[in-house]
């Protein structure tokens, strides 16, 4: 109980020195919400096991560190950045060191007019209209904890906005790169992307770090989809394996509007990934698909939830997981069906590997469906990995890294099939079997 | 010498299954072992592509003048070892393509030799696939998957051609074999047979060798090989069946 007091506390105290970060910024309208935030996150606890939604994730080994909410700014060069990147010059790229957009290392590429990519600090200073009406809008805080600190402390994040009927064939990267010297640190990124009717983006948030530090991210995203939009978004996680990472993404979606996730994950020591979409109107479509891929004694954690309020969508999810060592898996997915909600298609499927009899994976699907004409299912398998096929492989002369590297790919790829750039499929499968290989 | 086996004892789950065999293979020769179901015929080529269930508790293996049993399954594979399964597993999510591009680049490493560029291997695909007319379709799908037993058969004899061993030891190709398989298949390893390998036939019924015509042949029973001879021995096999071998052994053990 110690240490529940001493986090709120601790985050609490740091709001003053937090606030003359601001500068300027704290007269904008904004800092309101961010006051209401704090206020509310004053009377929150920190989740516990005892929480249904948190029952096989423990917190405390976070709760061991005191992360700063002060970060300094770090000169970074553009050749970390490289690295990490799917195609060395054909994507649009966003920026962000320890949570601040650095327009140094950043680059656009042939934005029409009216589109907005760019730092929400900025936007939130020039007041843009799309910002003030839909930031903090579907990610509600009233009662999460992490969602409500996140917006009590936000600075700056990624702002997309595609206005109506505007095409974006140029994916939009946006990196989250976390340095940190000896010092532990939070970062808060708060991202909002608002597709208006008609458009269509690409958008990838790619959190990264190239040492192996602690520190912790806490990421608030919201995601707009409007009537007939098209949202292709992927989450990519290659982060330090001793950061903690809690993100929450919430997705709206409008009439007829298409939205695909795909979240492909390294894990941290503990990361935990919730994803909301709802549907709001007819006829849409959404795709959650999930990869991870962890081992040592990492947690990884994803809840999701769509919510089928209307009829006539279609949902369709698909989550896998490859364990190794004493790693720890939790998928929660839950679907929900409203009693108007006709004639929707769900479909969810959880596959996992345990390539160790220590790693554990905590599976639920967990459908509530109140209307009566709907097509619904749910499976959920654990497995090994193919030990006759390994050895016909390597009767073939393949070598048993090749064999593990060929094997899990074989696994794992339907997951990342749908994502319809190839250099981001490419990069994707270069990394797949990596940790696993060694 | 290109295979000698010297009273290999080989176990598994506990059993002996292996109790003395011996072996000798040379470079151009073509050898079959018959025998009857359960005689150890697949486990005595398991135990030559080193599958790790099974264990040997006697006996030498010596393969180019290596030790082949300090060597782990994919070396003995680019040491020259190919086995055709007699069941050979589906492997969903990974193209017979992939496959042998790993496997020929893999073995090419290891002796040495600098990695086929796409074209080149593209090329050794077309024409490899021709010798055992199998459809081009073939190499983009899966290994194996929803492939019929006949494909799969097939299929073993092209990575064979691809991979081109030294010693290719075949566990029952010919069974489940309609005749023009049968054709197409022993056309196949007869074709790729050279000066230069030797391939070891496991078979049940004769009628394989009508087709790919043995220099020597071994019946193994119970774990040894209780009889050799010349490819006569199949057709003496084929007219009285098994039961004259298994009585003729107990006439020798009594
Ligand atoms: N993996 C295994 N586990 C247990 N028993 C096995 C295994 N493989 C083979 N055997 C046993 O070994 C004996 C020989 O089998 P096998 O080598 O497949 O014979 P064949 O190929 O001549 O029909 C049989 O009694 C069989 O049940
Ligand atoms: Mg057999």
């Amino acid at each position: 109980m110690e240490n529940i007091t001493d986090i709120k506390k601790y985050f609490i105290n740091q709001f003053d020195e937090f606030e003359k970060s601001l500068n300027g910024e704290k007269t904008s309208e904004f800092h309101q919400v961010r006051k209401e935030a704090l206020s509310n996150f004053s009377k929150l606890s920190v989740p516990t096991q005892k929480d249904e939604e948190w029952k096989h994730t423990n917190l405390s080994p976070l709760l061991k560190h005191n992360f700063s909410t002060l970060v300094h700014k770090e000169n970074v060069s553009s050749e970390v950045i490289t690295n990490f990147l799917f195609d060395k010059t054909e994507h649009s790229l966003l920026v962000f060191v320890n949570g601040i957009f650095s327009p140094e290392l950043s680059r656009l590429i042939e934005i029409p007019k009216g589109v907005v990519i760019g730092s929400l600090a900025e936007s939130l200073k020039n007041n843009h209209p799309i910002v003030k009406k839909y930031l903090g809008k579907y990610a509600k805080d009233e009662n999460l904890f992490f969602t409500t600190l996140n917006t009590a402390f936000t600075k700056d994040g990624a702002f997309v906005y595609i206005p109506e009927s505007k095409v974006i064939e140029i994916p939009i990267h946006i990196i989250f790169y976390t340095k940190t010297g000896s010092e532990k640190i939070i970062t808060q990124p708060r991202n909002l992307f608002v597709a208006g009717r008609n458009s269509q983006v690409t958008i990838i948030e790619h959190y990264i770090s190239d040492e192996e530090n602690i520190y912790f991210t806490n990421a608030v995203t919201e995601i707009v989809a409007d009537q007939n939009a098209i949202v292709d978004h992927i989450k990519l996680q290659e982060e330090s394996k001793k950061s903690f990472h809690i993100a929450r993404m919430e997705v709206d979606q409008e009439r007829s509007s298409n939205f695909s996730s795909h979240l492909i994950s390294h894990g941290a020591e503990i990361s935990r990934n919730d994803f909301n979409a709802r549907f709001n109107d007819e006829g849409s479509e959404c795709i959650l698909n999930g990869l991870f891929m962890i081992g040592d004694e990492q947690l990884f954690d994803a809840h999701t939830m769509i919510d089928h309020a209307k009829p006539l969508c279609n949902s369709h999810e698909h989550y896998k997981g490859i364990l190794q060592d004493k790693s720890k898996g939790v998928f929660n997915g839950k679907v929900m069906v409203r009693r108007d909600a006709q004639k929707t298609n769900a479909f969810q499927e959880n596959n996992t590997i345990l390539l160790s009899d220590d790693a554990v994976i905590n599976t639920k699907p967990q459908l509530e469906i109140f209307a009566d004409d709907v097509k619904c299912s749910h499976g959920a398998t654990i497995g090994k990995l193919n030990d006759e096929a390994k050895f016909y492989l390597k009767s073939r002369g393949i070598g048993e890294k090749s064999a593990m590297a060929i094997l899990i790919n074989a696994f794992a790829i339907d997951v990342i099939t749908s994502i319809k750039i190839p250099s981001v499929r490419n990069y994707l499968e270069n990394i797949i079997a990596k940790q696993f290989i060694g | 010498m290109l295979l000698e086996i010297k009273n290999l004892h080989a176990k598994v789950e506990g059993n002996e299954i292996l109790k003395g065999i011996n072996l000798k293979v040379d470079l151009g020769e073509v050898h079959a072992i018959m025998g009857p179901n359960g005689s150890g015929k697949s486990t005595l080529a398991s135990v030559l592509a080193g599958k790790e269930e099974y264990e040997v508790t006697e006996g030498e293996i010596w393969f180019k003048g290596k030790n082949l049993l300090e060597l782990n399954p994919e070396d003995r594979a680019r040491e020259g070892i190919f086995l055709a399964f007699q069941y050979p597993v589906e492997i969903p999510g990974v193209s017979n393509t992939n496959l042998l591009k790993t496997a020929v680049n893999e073995i090419r490493k290891y002796n040495g030799e600098e990695e086929l560029d796409s074209i080149d291997f593209l090329k050794l695909l077309k024409e490899k696939s021709k010798l055992v007319e199998l459809d081009q379709k073939f190499l983009s799908r899966s290994v194996n998957e929803g492939f019929s037993g006949g494909e799969k058969k097939r299929n073993e004899i092209f990575q064979m051609a691809v991979l081109n061993p030294k010693l290719a030891v075949l566990d029952e190709t010919d069974s489940g074999l309609d005749i023009d398989a049968l054709k197409i298949v022993a056309n196949g390893v007869n074709k790729l047979k050279t000066k230069d390998n030797a391939t070891i036939v496991v078979t049940h019924y004769q009628r394989l060798l009508d087709y790919i015509i043995p220099d020597f042949v071994h019946v193994l029973y119970k774990g040894k090989i209780v009889k050799s001879g010349g490819k006569e021995l199949a057709l003496e096999l084929e007219e009285k069946g098994y039961d004259w071998i298994k009585s003729d052994k107990a006439e020798i053990v009594a």
